[in-house]
Order: C-alpha cells, then structure tokens, then sequence
C-alpha cells in the first residue's frame, strides 16, 4: 500500500503522528459566568458582610488573576450560622415533612441543571480545571445527588435504620477545592434529606460555586438558614469544628488536617466522618482488555489533574506486559491536551494553587533523586497560572516516597508484579485505603483480587466513575464513612 | 544520590511506528490462525463506548473544521446499490463525483464510485480521465449467500470491467460457526482474482455483534491480503458505529506495529451528516493518527453525505446557512 502522509524516521521507519489535526481553539465564553465583584456570606437565606470585614481574594489558577473578592468568615460568623441552622432546625425543618423536604431537594436538583453551563464556567473559573470535566461530571453528578437523595427523603423508615430514624440536628461540613460543587452535593444532598440543618465551609480557593449554590437555595425557596454557607481559610473551618452547636462534622480534605479535626472532636458530643486522602493501585493483569486499560489508568490518574483523592496513582501492572503497557502509556500521555481549561479540547487543566504546584514539584524531585525515570510530556506550559506536565515514572519500588505518599497532581508511579498474591501485597502496603482499580478479562481473577484489597472502592476495567447509588467512603488513613447511597445516610441520621 | 535524567517524550513514542522490517505471518492452517487470534487483547464494550463517547465531545471549529470537510469530501466512496440503478443514475452520480459542487470547484473531487458490478462499465465509461475510482460491490453483496465459484465469477467480471477496487463481503455464516479458515481462504481466493484491483473487506460488524468479533474478523481480513477493512454493507439494520470503527483502527494500528502493512479502514451505512464523519475524523486522528489521514487510507462509504458537506463547507465560507436545494440531489 502506499504511504502518503506518512514521515520517516532516521531509521526508515514510518511513524503516524497522532493528533496531526490540530484543533482550533474552542474556548467557552467566560461571560457567562456573571460573577460579581465581591460576595458576602451566606447566613439565615441572606448574603450578609463578615462581622471582621476582612476578606480575600479568589483567584483563576491558569491566569492568576482575581475573578472575585470573598469574605472571610469569622469566629462569630461562624457562631451566626450555627445558631441560624439551629434555629431553622428546631422551628422549621424538623418539623418539615420527607415529602415537603424532598421537594427543596428536587428543586435544587432542578436548577442545577438549568443553570449548568453558567456553573461549568464558574467552576473552571476557580478550579482550573477543564471545561470538559466541570460540564460533563461535575456539574451533572452534583444535580444526580440531589435527585438521589430526595427520593430517600420520605422513605427513611425503609432505608435499614429502624422504623422511626431521626436526624442528628446540625452539620459542619467542610470541603475541598478538588471537586467544589460536586463535594457541596455529597455533603448537603443526604444531611437535608435526612432533615439535617447545614454550616458549609467551602475550600478557600475555590469558594464561587458554593456561593452560587447559595443564590440557587434562594431560587428554591429552600427556608431561611437551612443551610449557611460561611467561606474562609483554615481559621473558618476550625471554628466550625470547635463550635459547641454543632452535632456532627463531616470532612473531606488532607489526612494531615483530618487527624486534627478528630482529635479535636474527640472529647465532645459530635459525631465524625472523614474523607482523606489515598493512594490508590490501579492493578492490571496480563489479559487486561488492554486498549481500554490504558484509557482508563489515563483516567485514572489524569482525570482532574489528578487532584482526585481516589485517584490511580499507582499502577500496578503484571511484569510479562509491562513494556508494551509502558510504550503505549506513555504514546497516551503525549496525547494529552493540556492548557487553556475554558477550551473545550483541553484535557488537562492548571493546578489549582501555587501551593499545590509546589508540592507536586517537591515529591517529584524525590522521584528523580530516589532513581526512578522519569517520562514528562513534552506540551508547552502555558506562561501564567499554575501548570505541571503530566509525568509517568516507570522503575518505581515500594520504598520510593512516590509511591507511598499522595501527590495529588497529575504524576503516576509505575510499579510491576508477577503473581496476583505480589499485586495485593504491594496494593495494600500503605496506609490509605480508599480505592483500587482491576483490569482482566477473568471474572474470578477480578473477584478474589477485590475481596483482597484493603479499600473502600474497587473498580473493575474502569477507574474513577461515580454513582449517587453507590457508597463511597475510605479505611484506615483514608478515613471512615460513606457518602452517596442509602450508605450514606446513615451518617446523618440518629442511629 | 544520583538524580535520573528527565525525559522528555519524543516524537517517536508517541507515534505509531510502523515495522517495515517485520512481516505478515504466512497463514498454513485454521489453528495456526486461531492461535494467532488467541493472542489478541479482548475489548471492553463499556470502556470503548466511552472513549468515543468523549472523542465526540471534541469541539471542531474555524479551519480545522474547514479542513475536515474537505478531507472528509475526499474520502466518500459515493454509493449506489439499489435493485432500481440505472446507467443514467450511475451517470449523474459519477458527474457528482467528478465535480461535487459545479459551482465551485476548488471542492475536490470524491475518492471513488460504488456501483453493482454490471454498472461498473458504464461507470468507468463516464469517469474516464479522472481521478475518481470505480468501486464494485462483488461476492454476492450484501449477503454473500453464494458458491466460493459464484463469488469468484462476481469479482473477475467487475475486474474486467474496469473496477479499481472491489468490495467484498466475509462470509459471516462461517465467521459465526467458527469455520474461520474458510473467512480466511475465501479472502485469500478473491485478493488473489482482484489483480490490481484494492480490495476492501466487509465484515458486517452488525452481523458479528460482539467488539471481539469486529476485532477477530478485522485480523483475519488483514492476514488475507485485504487493503482495507470495512464496517458494513449498508443493508443491516445495524452499519458502521463510532465504537466499531474505534476497534478496527486499533486492528490496523496495531497491525501495522507488528507486519509493517499499512491497512485502511472504510466506515459504512447510516452515515448522513457531516458532523457524524468528523467524529470519526477525530477517532482517526487521535486513534492512527496522520498516516491514515488520507483517502487512500480511510473511506466513508455513504450517498446523502455529501450533500451535508458541501452545505456544511459552503457556510463556514458564507457565514450562514445553506438552502439544500443549492446543489444537485445526485
């Protein structure tokens, strides 16, 4: 056959670049977003100024420049919140019926979904990361896990927590910057269905959707301080832990500040569920289905820039294919897209912070030092914002620091294995616990593989799919409780 | 401690390299074929469906998409197969083909014309002098329900007739009974008939049902000799897929990795919007890559196609929408 179009290499080899179309940019209209200038904090249905007045700047990571300035909740702030959700718990809400409550939840869901695209953009905006993402998970799985909820919010008493489960009264929940409106869905859905009250304290640098949120339970007509949404630094939040009004604290974050928040919490009433961090195996076996299996470790750890707390960040892959695995791993993540996240082909957004960046440098310098290789993708960072190149090291050991911390970014260790008892030894030599993936053609293979992993996830031939249906939670450093399914509202029910 | 040098990836390894060195594995027996296929990765449906369920997210715009529909109007194989085919149809068609649009003719021309084999001579009468192929159906299309001596008869005939390349159908009866050397010795009996002919190889992935079984038949087609591999005839109820055409490009990419033959891929049936062929210029794109980019590598076989292209490349030009009646219904 002929060749056309086809470029030689020194060695008279043909080769076929991938992507040779390249794309014009297709960038979103930033607009739409409408932010305003600067927000108050959302307590008792209304958007009020700080007590303090001070406040802080919301910046766009690809850009570092400010999109907005946000409040910066107080200690007596945070006080006003707990005592408006107290308040709307004892006269309002838990006195509201399932039915009714179900209704707000509906509406909520409802509205999400109207407003999506102006949403999307806000949360591109603030997060970094791409347009893709926020637009066809985050925003569509934050409005699933209101619908969700709302549909267990009159049939508590058939959920398996007795006949008459009670709500606790008033949450704390705290979350982080990774997934901003999806995590505010997590949090909120089952702690209202349940008839719960809420203090919401959104990570400080991406605090906008969760302030959209806020416009969005006015549009619902939801009653006044249902839920208050306070924003602030770490300060905001170890308020909200010490407050004595609050009944439960739910985080999801680090597992550094996680362990602070239970032992805080230790010696009072509150009752406690925690999402921290992982550092999840992605296992695959030799007769992995292997074209998707390189999609989906691609996913696995690229996917949000790998700011994903379940993320893949390990690959565990069987040593008789380990070449052709790494070969072509490493053909995808040249592939990858990476820039402007408003663009609609981009596949990797900025990072979200100059924080986060540098940590992601600092632990992948201990990859080179410790003599790992390293395989960076060759795109051009874009001058402004915060960026880093997603990065395979290959030759990784157990006792590289790369493969037992959490990065947090877009690098993934590669580690090899030969038996199926060497790759769960290896998957469960760490101290988190939160999710794995296997790859194999073999049911049983996968099966007694699942059954052997210390994690509260295990995906089969996929990674990183999320279903409101489906508990999600950690063990060990990786926390305890679940969120999503009827699992999930336990955590906020009185059982 | 020694710091490992950072490695950038280079060109090369993101490329698919294609190994002139190596060869197509001589094929003596049905087992040695079967364990040839036994080597093969199976595919996750659920995995596939999403990859091209995200490639379809791709947002093409500006002169991309403007290259895009030209490439794409490059590609049609224009297609006729109706029991009701006249010679003035196949006239009109072929005049289409040679000069898309009349009005403009920087539209290139499409890669070639698909007729029944008995209209291949008048085909070839009226596209003389131009670089449009003539493309017959043979074998007994679309069923292939036919002695190997009848189907053999079909493809000598539309090969005498001037056919530039012939479209045959794999005998799916056998594919899904298991007789896979007789898949086999069938396509190795019509390539070796073809002579100069291309010959194009449908499966009929409606038919095989299962992405193993695209991914199977596609090997056994390319182990046979054919130039290309095609998704459908065009009259199942089920033609060519964006998920299919996924797992036959990664046959051919992988193909070509491994035997140095570079095989093309034609889509086809149920292909009717331009929107619908740059997705699948995108699979191609981000699958293969830019050898395949080409017409001689990648075909949509389809008739109302066409149409959509060039109204959709006259409005990138005019800036709005076209009228369909500004071009031929041919």
């Amino acid at each position: 056959m002929n060749s056309v179009g086809t470029d030689m290499t020194e060695n008279n080899l043909p080769k076929s670049k991938l992507g040779s179309l390249q794309y014009d940019p297709a960038p979103e209209s930033a607009a739409i977003a409408k932010l305003k200038s600067s927000y108050g904090l959302f307590i008792n249905g209304k958007f009020t100024d700080p007590s303090k007045h001070e406040q802080f700047e919301t910046i766009n990571p690809a850009t570092e420049k400010r999109l907005a300035t946000i409040s910066q909740g107080s200690t007596s702030d945070v006080d006003k919140a707990v005592k408006a959700a107290r308040k709307a718990y004892d006269n309002v809400w838990s006195k509201t019926t399932g039915a009714e409550r179900a209704k707000y939840l509906y509406r909520i869901a409802r509205i999400i979904q109207e407003r999506s695209r102006e949403l999307a953009v806000v949360e591109t905006l603030d997060n970094g990361k791409p347009i893709r993402e926020s637009r066809d998970v985050d925003i569509p799985l934050a409005a699933a896990h209101y619908f969700y909820y709302a549909g267990w919010a009159d049939k508590l008493e058939h959920a398996g927590f007795g006949n008459a489960p009670k709500p606790i009264g008033v949450a704390g929940q705290i979350i982080p910057w990774n997934f901003p409106l999806m995590m505010a869905a997590w949090k909120l859905a089952p702690a209202l269905a349940a008839g719960n009250t809420c203090v919401l304290k959104p990570a400080e640098t991406t605090p906008l959707s969760a302030l959209l949120l806020g416009e969005i339970l006015q549009q619902a007509g939801l009653p006044d301080g249902v839920v208050n949404i306070v924003t602030g630094d770490g300060a905001t939040g170890s308020a909200l832990v010490d407050h004595p009004g609050v009944d439960k604290i739910a985080f999801t974050g680090s597992t550094g500040v996680g362990r602070l928040i239970q032992q805080r919490v230790a010696t009072s009433h509150k009752r406690l569920t925690l999402e921290l961090g992982g550092k999840g195996a992605n296992i695959v076996y030799e007769d992995a289905p292997i074209d998707e299996m390189i999609e989906g470790i691609i996913d696995g750890i690229f996917f949000n820039q790998g700011h994903v707390c379940c993320a893949g960040s390990r690959l565990l892959v069987q040593e008789s294919i380990a070449d052709d695995v790494l070969r072509r791993l490493v053909r995808r993540v040249e592939q990858l897209r990476v820039g402007d996240p408003m663009d609609k082909n981009t596949d990797i957004g900025a990072i979200n912070s100059a924080e986060q960046l540098k940590r992601i440098k600092e632990l992948v310098s201990y990859g080179e030092q410790e003599g790992a290789t390293r395989y960076t993708s060759s795109c051009e960072l874009p001058k402004k914002g915060f960026w880093f190149a997603p990065t395979v090291f290959a030759d990784v050991s157990q006792s590289h620091r790369i493969a037992r911390e959490e990065i947090f970014g877009p690098v993934l260790s590669v580690l090899t294995f030969r038996t199926p008892e060497e790759a769960i030894t290896k998957a469960n030599n760490t101290n988190y616990g939160l999710a794995c993936g296997v790859w194999s053609e073999k049911g049983s293979r996968t099966l007694w593989t699942a059954e052997r992993l210390r994690a509260g996830v295990v995906w089969a031939n996929t990674y990183n799919k999320f279903d409101p249906t489906s508990p999600f939670g950690g063990t060990r450093e990786s926390g305890f409780g679940r969120e999503g399914g009827k699992h999930g509202l336990e955590a906020y029910l009185n059982v | 401690m020694s710091t490992a040098p950072l490695r950038l990836i280079t060109p090369e390894d993101h490329s698919v390299v294609i190994q002139t060195s190596s060869q197509v594995p001589r094929i003596e027996s049905e087992t040695q074929l079967r364990s040839i296929l036994a080597t093969l990765s199976g595919v996750d449906s659920v995995g596939a469906e999403a990859r091209v369920a995200k490639l379809a997210t791709r947002s093409i715009k500006k002169s991309t998409k403007i290259a895009a529909l030209d490439l794409a109007i490059s590609m049609v194989d224009l297609t006729t197969l109706e029991g009701a085919d006249t010679p003035g149809k196949v006239t009109s068609l072929c005049t289409k083909a040679m000069r898309p649009n009349p009005m403009d003719l920087s539209v290139p021309s499409v890669a070639a014309v698909c007729v029944y084999p008995d209209l291949v001579a008048h085909a070839r009468s009226v596209l003389k002098g131009s670089p449009v192929a003539v493309a017959a159906v043979a074998t007994s299309f679309p069923s292939g329900r036919a002695s190997l001596n009848v189907k053999l008869m079909d493809v000598r005939e539309a090969v005498a007739n001037g056919a530039d390349e012939i479209d045959m159908v794999i005998d799916r009866g056998a594919f899904l009974s298991g007789r896979i050397g007789q898949v086999y010795e069938e396509i190795v009996a019509v390539k070796q008939v073809c002579g100069n002919a291309h010959l194009k190889v449908i499966l009929e992935t409606g038919e095989l049902v299962t992405y193993d079984n695209v991914r199977k038949a596609s090997w056994i087609a390319m182990l046979a000799g054919a130039d290309f591999i095609k998704t459908s005839t065009g009259k199942v109820p089920v033609a060519a897929t964006p998920p299919v055409a996924l797992v036959m490009l990664e046959a051919v990419r992988d193909f070509a990795e491994t035997t140095g033959q570079i095989i093309g891929v034609k889509v086809a049936g149920g292909i009717r919007t331009a929107k619908d062929a740059i997705r699948y210029l995108v699979i191609v794109n981000e699958t293969v890559g830019s050898t395949w980019m080409t017409p001689d590598l990648f075909r949509f076989g389809a008739s109302s196609l066409l149409n959509d292209l060039l109204m959709q490349r006259l409005k990138q030009q005019r800036g709005t929408y076209i009228r369909p009646d500004e071009f031929s219904g041919d």
